[in-house]
């Protein structure tokens, strides 16, 4: 759009102001170009999956650790192994006193919503999008006991989950690099 | 059921192959280049054809992971990376999208929630920029074998062509409350992240062509989100949804993913702009060089604007020389530069440091532990690279510790 300007400019100092204030309304470009089509409500609310840490995208549903336990060796101990510590590289469950800092949901997880968030997504990883939502609640309950963040009893759902304070959330600070001459 | 107990490795790896399916027909073609004529000019060449090859004898390829596919900086020529040899991060694989089916969906805190067909984006002025972009995870030591690909191959430049995301914002009228959106990736990883909305109005793209022709699968196809000098992993790819809010996401990407830990156990999250660096690729590791002139050669960038400077030292950093920088020097993109040297035979370690305008200098890995403490994390590591001469011509890197 900076064509249009500098074209303008161009006649502006070429003495004619008036010819000028028509080839700008001309010229100019439209604040909208009407291309593409309204939303309805209904296709953004069929792929509107987004949750915020407060909880909001959370559907209805209520998640057993029990239940979890069981949904988890079927179809994440695979990859995560039977307790999400065996693997390394895809740990998900933080131990007591781990001197190898490995970084899980329990240590390192600053919202209980992401979990949910994330396994609805993109999990299990050779079938992602496949667990219902209800599935989804399970698997988060049992991973956040695994965690030592509840106890098995506890019941998960909208209204629980986002009142979960993550241990990690407390050391998350924003990007405090600016570039100039410091190191950061 | 059986499918269950496949390894994830196996699974990622499978992703990695038919994402690199393109490339593994010419493999055995290339491996073998039919031998060249004794004299060109007493046989007929190969006819015109549809599409352009790669000579035989040139064999540039990425070096592929599990989850990544890394550019091979030392074969580049210029700042322009071939679209085939672009470096590839993807969290569950390449998506074939119908560029038919595509839509763009923007809502949220907008007065017109809208969706764009790939046709409808390609309507709005079009704007081209050529500009690199680096998965903040982009630093490998560890061993003196390592090549430039090995250590930081995953940074790659194109020129970008799309509709500027400012269009569409003020096409959906997006609400003045409004201060992060969502991206939303159409891949198997649903892929997101939060970015503010200030970036939206200054310089991101929705980019649907990359060097000439529409964008690479690999990069995005049929429409991705393009951020200058933000971290790679904010360039959604396969963008299909983007979503107006007041809050960040707080999605895995910029939580538990791509934030690091500096010092005092804090954890740094939205760590957005790619800090200044520079890396020499000629010489480098496996190349071999000869005692005499030798033009040193290399690659700059700053996320945060134009490189100012590179220096070049040929002693081990104690002495510094200013870098020829060779036009163009763009904006938050790849800049070569270049450095004439007379090597009399002994062992040396020659160096670039990169300055960028905001006056930032290409740090040690040293000065990145002093401010960042030894428990620093693995992303945004931009320390500057040291290349072992040999006496016999030999090159090796130069790997440093710091856990």
């Amino acid at each position: 759009m900076r064509w249009n300007l500098v074209n303008c400019r161009r006649v502006n100092i070429s003495v004619l102001p008036c010819l000028l204030v028509i080839i700008i309304c001309c010229n100019r470009p439209p604040e909208r170009f009407s291309f593409g089509r309204p939303a309805t409500q209904r296709e953004i609310d069929s792929v509107n999956i987004s949750i915020t840490p407060d909880g909001k995208g959370l559907p209805p549903g209520v998640g057993h650790v029990a239940e979890g336990k069981a949904l988890f060796i079927a179809k994440c101990a695979p990859c995560h192994g039977p307790t999400g510590t065996e693997v390394p590289q895809y740990r998900l469950v933080a131990t007591p006193n781990d001197t190898t800092h490995a970084k899980a949901i329990g240590n390192y997880w600053p919202y209980a919503t992401t979990l949910y968030d994330y396994i609805r997504r993109a999990m299990p990883f050779n079938a992602p999008g496949s667990l219902s939502n209800v599935e989804v609640y399970h698997l988060t309950a049992f991973l956040l006991y695994s965690n030592q963040l509840i106890d098995s009893n506890r019941v998960i759902s909208a209204r629980t989950l986002p009142n979960i304070v993550m241990p990690a959330r407390k050391w998350y600070v924003n990007d405090d690099r600016h570039g100039g001459n410091e190191v950061r | 059921m059986k499918q269950d107990q496949i390894k994830r490795r196996t699974l990622l790896r499978a992703a990695a192959v038919t994402a690199l399916g393109s490339l593994v027909p010419g493999l055995s073609a290339r491996q073998m280049p039919e031998a060249a004529p004794e004299d060109p000019t007493k046989v007929p060449g190969t006819p015109v054809g549809r599409l352009g090859t790669r000579s035989p004898f040139e064999q540039p390829q990425k070096k592929a992971s599990d989850i990544s596919a890394r550019s091979p900086l030392q074969d580049f020529y210029g700042i322009i990376t071939p679209s085939d040899l672009h470096f590839e991060r993807s969290h569950n694989g390449v998506p074939r999208i119908d560029p038919q089916k595509y839509e763009l969906l923007i809502h949220g805190m907008v007065e017109r929630p809208m969706v764009f067909t790939l046709k409808d984006l390609k309507r709005f002025p079009a704007l081209s920029r050529i500009a690199f972009i680096e998965c903040s995870g982009n630093f490998r030591s560890g061993k003196t074998t390592m090549t430039p690909q090995e250590i930081c191959g995953l940074t790659s430049q194109s020129e970008w062509t799309g509709v500027m995301l400012s269009t569409l914002f003020r096409e959906v009228g997006v609400s003045p409350k409004a201060t992060w959106f969502l991206a939303e990736g159409s891949d198997a990883a649903v892929m997101t992240r939060s970015i503010p909305v200030r970036k939206g109005w200054e310089d991101a793209m929705i980019a649907y062509a990359q060097n000439g022709e529409a964008i690479r699968p690999e990069q995005g196809y049929p429409a991705r989100l393009f951020l200058p000098g933000w971290e790679g992993n904010t360039n959604v790819k396969w963008i299909r949804r983007i979503e107006l809010s007041d809050q960040p996401f707080m999605t895995r990407e910029e939580t538990s993913k791509y934030t690091e830990t500096i010092k005092d156990g804090k954890i740094r999250q939205f760590s957005f702009d790619m800090d200044a660096r520079s890396i020499i690729t000629y010489p480098s590791y496996p190349q071999t060089v000869e005692k005499g002139w030798i033009e040193i050669r290399g690659l700059a960038w700053s996320g945060r604007g134009k490189i100012t400077s590179v220096e070049v030292s040929t002693d081990a950093g104690k002495h510094w020389h200013v870098a020829t920088l060779q036009e163009p020097v763009l904006d938050k993109a790849h800049t070569a530069f270049r450095y004439g040297w007379y090597w009399d035979g002994q062992n040396t370690e020659i160096m670039s440091r990169a300055v960028d305008d905001t006056g930032y200098t290409q740090p040690t890995l040293q000065q990145l532990v002093n401010a960042r403490g030894t428990d620093m994390g693995g992303y945004h590591l931009n320390p500057v690279t040291a290349w072992i001469i040999q006496r016999d011509g030999t090159v090796l890197f130069k790997p440093e510790k710091f856990r």
